[in-house]
């Protein structure tokens, strides 16, 4: 199994260590309920070096951008980054990322750890006819979240970047603790927050003074939790291979105004036609827990779809759920039943998302 | 590290077991809870309901997990712990105690489980993989 920069921090501090995407993570600390509220209420720290960090260089690294992400980075300033997503031609996700400005024909691609190696070969597929060089700087660089309300005037004591007036989804060139790297307000907890691009070999010590200041360790539970209530997508649940952004209302996201990109073609057909299922939320009303791929059904018990995450939600003390299901077959309000083990649940079906973000833009 | 009573049975699947007569009070381990993290919901059978050994007859939820909880011996559910369905958080606080789940009153003679010591053996061998 990979490990992370932070890997004997993490244990040394009696984390729960669980396999994520071929990575040794801390899944909790003190406990997910625990670090959830940490993180609503003041700030969270997270290791998220597993994730992966390309760099895409050179003088058609907008035009490759363009190619294969869904969204439009033309607008993007240098100092800002978007979110955005590679489909494969048929409009499938291959992945959700952040690109980065980072300069005049420099762009950070961030993406998940589990589609890493995926999502590296599928751009080294694509460079033919653009003058880039890509290049993995995962390893030698670490990254970390400082995420919550109180993120910002505990990093401002850390750093000679301008941090307060830092920009939403902007991105600086930072040192942190005398430490040279990057800083963007980014993140994926619904919270203002920020996250950190810093040396391998300076992490841990780094890590270890934001803690001293007040930050408090979180681990991927939590992550999840604090993901999950203001409805950002994760890789294999909400989006996958088989889902297209428009069904995971994600459309937003796709700028078929922009010209062509792998899987423009096909997205302006689904576009066009309506995507065949939609996300929805839920709340359940029955006692019980909907879970990842538990069956959703009509009150006559006639198929609707499938849950894509459920727990239950720290913030608002519910038992909540995403599930996909058929375009226009149920309404906010109406009534569904979950099979867990088997047995109907009742659920209402609710609007999404669970919590309002509250980022500072 | 764990808190393992001398005086219980244990499981493989992490439950201990309280012989009393005829009656067997179930609950899963210190071990078992501090692995699942914050227990937040509890599904327990019917009282009367039979089960055979092995068999799920439960489970106990944490924010991201779902664990199954299994008869440690065949028999029907003679009482279950309706404490643990309001405030399931006693799984956490006391699980050898108010954080009980279900009293079966067994057909055959339970065999099969682990002393205190086995057990302790047992979860060493788990937290070393």
């Amino acid at each position: 199994m990979k490990q992370t920069p932070l890997n004997a921090r993490h244990r040394a501090l009696g984390a729960r260590m669980v396999e994520f995407g071929g990575w040794d993570m801390p899944v909790q600390y003190a406990g997910i309920i625990a670090e959830h509220k940490a993180t609503r209420e003041g700030a969270g720290l997270f290791d998220i070096s597993h994730m992966a960090r390309f760099w895409v260089t050179g003088p058609d690294s907008e035009r490759f951008i363009q190619l294969i992400d869904t969204f439009d980075i033309s607008k993007t300033a240098i100092g800002q980054s978007d979110y955005g997503i590679m489909c494969y031609e048929d409009g499938g996700i291959v992945d959700d990322i952040f690109t980065y400005h980072l300069g005049p024909d420099e762009w950070m691609v961030v993406a998940n750890a589990g589609n890493a190696e995926k999502d590296w070969a599928w751009l080294n597929q694509h460079t033919a006819g653009y003058d880039v060089v890509l290049t993995d700087r995962s390893q030698e660089l670490a990254m970390i979240a400082l995420q919550g309300p109180k993120s910002e005037s505990l990093l401002a004591g850390l750093t000679d970047a301008d941090v307060i007036n830092l920009a939403f989804h902007g991105i600086t060139k930072a040192t942190v603790d005398g430490v040279a790297g990057y800083i963007s307000r980014t993140g994926y907890t619904g919270e203002d927050g920020f996250e950190l691009f810093l040396p391998a070999s300076e992490i841990e010590r780094i890590w270890d003074r934001l803690s001293e200041a007040g930050a408090t360790p979180i681990g991927l539970g939590a992550r999840d939790s604090l993901r999950f209530e203001p409805g950002l997508a994760l890789y294999g649940h909400e989006i996958d291979r088989d889902i297209n952004p428009y069904e995971a209302k994600l459309g937003w996201v796709v700028k078929l105004d922009k010209g062509p990109f792998i899987g423009s073609e096909a997205l302006q057909d689904i576009k066009a036609n309506g995507a065949a299922r939609t996300l929805i939320g839920l709340e359940m009303t029955g006692r019980g827990i909907a879970r990842q791929g538990y069956p959703v059904v009509a009150l006559d018990g006639s198929e609707l779809g499938v849950v894509t995450t459920g727990m239950p939600s720290p913030s608002l003390g519910k038992n909540l759920a995403y599930a996909l299901v058929k375009a226009g077959s149920v309404k906010v309000g109406a009534e569904v039943d979950v099979l867990i083990r088997d047995k109907p649940v009742r659920a209402s079906v609710v609007k999404t998302p669970f919590y309002k973000a509250r980022y500072k833009k | 590290m764990s808190n393992v009573p001398s005086d219980l049975l244990y499981t493989k699947e992490h439950e201990w077991v309280r012989i009393d007569g005829n009656t067997a009070t179930v609950g899963i381990s210190h071990f078992a809870q501090s692995q699942l993290g914050d227990v937040v919901f509890v599904e327990l059978p019917d009282v009367g309901k039979t089960f055979e050994i092995g068999e799920s007859f439960g489970t106990v939820e944490s924010v991201k997990a779902v664990s199954e909880i299994y008869a440690p011996l065949s028999g029907s559910v003679a009482e279950i712990n309706n404490a643990v369905i309001d405030a399931p958080e006693l799984v956490n606080d006391d699980p050898y105690g108010d954080g009980w789940l279900a009293k079966f009153e067994f057909t055959s003679e339970p065999s099969g489980l682990l002393s205190a010591a086995e057990y302790e053996q047992f979860i060493k061998e788990e937290a070393d993989k």
